[in-house]
């Protein structure tokens, strides 16, 4: 067996609580810091103990709003909670406005909350590269459940699935005859159905629209996803959606699918991670290089395409050499 | 991804604490930074100095933006700074936009203030201000 390498200073101070440490940990996770490994190794046993409930849906139908309910639920039931607001950030610039933050409204001495923002930086699918990692991390912090708030750019990001156990899907009633136009992939990753602002007309049209459809669509496991109406602005429908959540997740616990989504969400995490590495590494092993030099020269002359320039960088760097015979 | 090899972006907290409730300039404030490749936390109107203080912890800023009209920031912004010293904190710069007569402005400068503007800054000033104060990442 391996000797255990000592425990590093930063993950001590995250197994301890400290606030300050998590926030500086998640920036360099955040930054792709790879001086933190040791750190993510050291806590890795410390974390599969939360509930890490996805929120999705396009912008502007509640989900921060809903969030904050949540939130206020929980906290009342004595859960600790970390809540991740991902926001796109701008393919331009690079930059980003977080705006999840607004709608929550809590006080701030209360340590069982930790709230994070943060910017998609250029990942696609409504959450950041980082954002699993940061989900561990305050599960190691002692977070007993993670709200998820994807950026809800697009339609539905589906991408959470990759990520949470428990996925919401949130929609208001003008939505709910749309719904079937949404994004392909919304009913294999809907654990939950919210319709939200059911204070505005046609929310039961579209709640029995949606369950309907819930009826026809197959899905890989026995789960019958629920169909729930809530009104942040009213504060109704906010304990039948928590039930809902909490009944998937004791369906994950006791059919067994929870081990094997989350054998998925793993396998797809150390892919990821390898390909991101490789994608790094190989990229940087000919940036700069006299023989891409030359290739660029060929391209700019027109004797070469780009496609053909990059096939011979591949050719002469990645490829796998034959064993010789 | 591309960006990879830049810098990590600029955090920035942007508020508005007091009971006034209009964010118009907070809010082209906020794009601003945007547009210049910060990311913004946007944590809206009514914030008091605790809330703008743990937000700037929470999402480890590496600047805090605030904008005041109440009249109010004499209290305010002192506040802010002591409570920011008082976590450990004291090394986020604190910036302020807003109706802030001279002889106050001179004050908060004193107490740790590092820029403030008042209604006629452009956003090109307010930018590279921004950028020139923010905490280098270490
Ligand atoms: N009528 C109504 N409006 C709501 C409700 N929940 C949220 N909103 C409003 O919808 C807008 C978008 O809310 P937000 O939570 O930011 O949506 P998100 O973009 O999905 O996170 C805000 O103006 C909210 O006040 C609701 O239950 N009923
Ligand atoms: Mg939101």
């Amino acid at each position: 067996m391996r000797r255990r390498p000592p425990v590093p200073a930063a993950a001590r101070a995250i197994l301890a609580r400290d606030r300050l440490a998590l926030a500086r940990l998640i920036t360099k996770v955040e930054n792709r810091d790879h001086g933190v490994a040791p750190v993510l190794q050291a806590l890795y046993p410390h974390t599969g103990r939360a509930a890490v409930i996805g929120l999705t849906g396009p912008l502007g139908v509640g989900k921060s709003s809903l969030v904050n309910s949540l939130l206020q639920l929980l906290r009342k039931a004595g859960k600790r909670v970390g809540v991740i607001g991902v926001d796109p950030s701008s393919p331009f610039s690079g930059g980003s406005v977080l705006g999840d933050r607004i709608r929550i409204d809590r006080d701030p001495a209360d340590t069982g909350i930790f709230f994070r923002s943060m910017a998609s930086r250029g990942h696609p699918g409504g959450l950041a590269a980082a954002t699993r990692e940061v989900v561990r991390l305050l599960d190691a912090f002692g977070m007993e459940v993670v709200l998820l708030e994807t950026a809800g750019t697009g339609q539905v990001d589906v991408e959470i699935g990759a990520v949470a156990s428990t996925n919401v899907v949130v929609l208001v009633p003008h939505l709910g005859d749309e719904v079937q136009s949404l994004k392909a992939g919304l009913f294999e990753i809907a654990d939950v159905f919210c319709v939200n602002k059911c204070d505005l007309p046609g929310a039961d049209g579209a709640a029995r629209y949606l369950a309907e459809l819930v009826g026809l669509t197959p899905r890989s496991d026995a789960w019958r996803p629920r169909v729930v109406q809530a009104s942040t602005v009213l504060g109704t429908g906010i304990d039948e959606l928590w039930a809902a959540v909490e009944a998937h997740e004791a369906y994950l616990r006791t059919s067994g699918s929870f081990e094997k989504g989350n054998r998925t969400r793993l396998e797809a995490e150390v892919l990821e991670l390898y390909r991101e590495r490789i994608l790094a590494g190989a990229v940087a092993q000919v940036e700069g290089s006299p023989e891409l030099r030359r290739l660029l020269d060929e391209v700019e002359a027109r004797r070469l395409d780009p496609r053909a320039a990059a096939d011979s960088l591949y050719e002469r760097n990645h490829a796998r050499r034959r064993p010789r015979s | 991804m591309a960006r990879e090899s830049r810098r990590p972006p600029i955090r920035v907290l942007i508020a508005k604490p007091g009971l006034d409730g209009h964010d118009r300039g907070a809010k082209i404030v906020a794009r601003a930074l945007r547009d210049a490749g910060m990311e913004v936390i946007y944590a809206g109107l009514r914030q008091t100095p605790e809330e703008i203080v743990e937000s700037a912890l929470e999402e480890d800023v590496d600047l805090i933006g605030l904008s005041i009209l109440s009249g109010a920031h004499m209290v305010l912004f002192p506040r802010v700074l002591n409570l920011l010293r008082s976590r450990k904190a004291a090394r986020i710069p604190l910036f302020a936009g807003g109706i802030i007569p001279d002889e106050d402005a001179r004050k908060l400068r004193k107490l740790g203030v590092k820029a403030i503007f008042g209604p006629g800054a452009s956003l090109e000033e307010i930018v590279r201000t921004a950028r020139s104060i923010a905490r280098p990442r270490t």
